[in-house]
């Protein structure tokens, strides 16, 4: 027997076979709810970046895989005078390349040019990434500024789910069994404003979170700041934007708002970095980011999407 | 059950029957006998399994082989034209770009598509657009000059 076919034999790990699924393509979002119905374990399949790997790993288990690639219904970035509508089949590379985004919600833009490399983000959904809720997600922070509002179709219609409301913990979101992302809704910001995502990693390039973090900057001094990668879920730092509003960011106040991040954020040691680190480098983050959506808002920050931590 | 797929491969189009949980990365190697994607870290991390589906770039080890239906996949012997290397392909070799060669087809894969958006990118551009493939040998130096060499001449008139 040779080498690769004794490989082959065990496991089928020669042909590349991993647990058994079975794989359905939908090309209707009814057509994924009947599916979902019948099916006792089924798993939705879009990017499949996470998917596909935890499937490898065994972290999942799919009695079926469902794949929604060919809903054409799930694919567009639409702007109305209400809303920003982001379909869940909406890619990081998408986010990246479009005008839409750029002209009117580039933070958005600059946290999809942080995640992963362009292989994954060619094909790696946001909505996919929320719904894996890892703690270290790069999209959580800027769409907890935003309030964004998860929506979710199920047997009996739509729901809309808060993002303040989604994140049960690392790994857990609030889909119900039978239940399909099919957008991400972001209320149209009538007024001005700007914002900065900051990621930090070990290196630049392909990296995992140690702590991300987003800042919006509105119109009449209100302010919203999001730390991602420092607790099971993302955390929104009302306190801290109490603190902020309505004042000019001078050095005391930002002193003030970096002592509240001890109060704020809950990082733990791991692989990536220590918990002293990720609070050390949270606070230098988050008075950075201010100042950059500050001078942003004024017109002369630093531009969208260059790397400037 | 196997489901039946058709694609294009390198041009070419193909039908296969494969399994539902059977990986694109082996299923080209294994099945198909196209030995350029690399089977490295198998989770998406290194670049070495990197392949074009529909002209993007994507992991090849992240992919279930019957995703490919009704879409087309390029690997680097689809980027050969009539058996003679690519521009790029040259380039990596007139650079000395590697020395293993286990990250090369995936990172001429990446680079291609750089070059399809951009014709002359930075050297931000080039490190941004070959970050998800690692080399061990080259200290990524060689290679980001194949890349630029490239992106300085006009490569239409050598094609």
């Amino acid at each position: 027997m040779s080498n690769r076919s004794f490989w082959s034999t065990i496991k089928g790990i020669g042909i590349g076979m991993i647990q058994e699924f079975d794989y359905f393509k939908c090309f209707s979002i009814d057509e994924v709810i009947e599916h979902m119905a019948v099916f006792n374990n089924s798993k939705i399949l879009a990017g499949g970046t996470d998917l596909v790997a935890s499937l490898k790993e065994n972290h999942v288990s799919a009695e079926v895989l469902l794949d929604i690639k060919g809903i054409k219904k799930l694919k567009g970035i639409k702007l109305t005078k209400k809303m920003l509508e982001i379909g869940s089949l909406v890619t990081f590379n998408d986010l990246i390349e479009s005008k839409i985004i750029k002209e009117n919600f580039p933070v958005l833009m600059e946290m999809a040019k942080t995640v992963a490399s362009k292989a994954i983000r060619n094909r790696a959904t946001m909505a996919g990434n929320i719904c894996s809720a890892v703690p270290c997600m790069d999209s959580a922070p800027v769409l907890a500024a935003y309030d964004a509002v998860v929506v979710v179709t199920n047997l009996t219609g739509e729901r809309e789910i808060p993002i303040a409301k989604w994140f049960k913990g690392p790994k857990k979101n609030a889909l119900l069994k039978n239940e399909l992302v099919t957008a991400i809704r972001i209320n149209n910001f009538k007024q001005n404003h700007a914002g900065c995502f900051l990621k930090l990693g070990r290196y630049q390039g392909e990296d995992l979170a140690q702590v991300n973090l987003c800042v919006l900057a509105l119109s009449q001094k209100e302010f919203r700041v999001v730390f991602g990668s420092v607790g099971p879920v993302p955390i929104r730092a009302k306190e801290i934007e109490k603190l902020l509003k309505g004042n000019d960011l001078r050095i005391d106040l930002i002193d003030s708002c970096c002592l509240m991040v001890n109060e704020t954020i809950f990082p733990i040691t791991d692989i990536r970095a220590t918990k002293e680190y990720r609070l050390h480098m949270a606070k230098v983050m988050l008075k950075r980011a201010l100042y950059a959506a500050v001078n942003r808002l004024e017109g002369h920050g630093p531009v969208y999407g260059e790397y400037h931590l | 059950m196997k489901k039946k797929i058709s694609f294009i491969l390198n041009g070419e189009k193909r039908e296969a029957n494969v399994w539902p949980n059977q990986i694109l990365l082996n299923f080209l190697r294994e099945e198909i006998g196209i030995k350029s994607p690399k089977s490295g870290c198998e989770r998406g991390d290194c670049g070495s399994c990197t392949v074009l589906i529909n002209n993007q770039s994507v992991k090849s080890c992240l992919v279930l082989a019957v995703e490919i239906d009704e879409q087309s996949v390029t690997t680097i012997e689809g980027l050969m034209k009539e058996g003679e290397l690519s521009q790029l392909q040259k380039s990596f070799l007139k650079n000395n770009s590697f020395q293993c060669g286990f990250c090369a087809p995936g990172m001429i894969i990446s680079s291609h598509e750089l070059l399809e958006e951009k014709t002359n990118p930075t050297t931000n551009d080039i490190k941004e657009a070959i970050s998800g493939n690692l080399c061990r040998c080259t200290g990524y130096l060689p290679i980001i000059d194949a890349i630029k060499d490239l992106s300085l001449e006009d490569r239409t008139s050598h094609e």
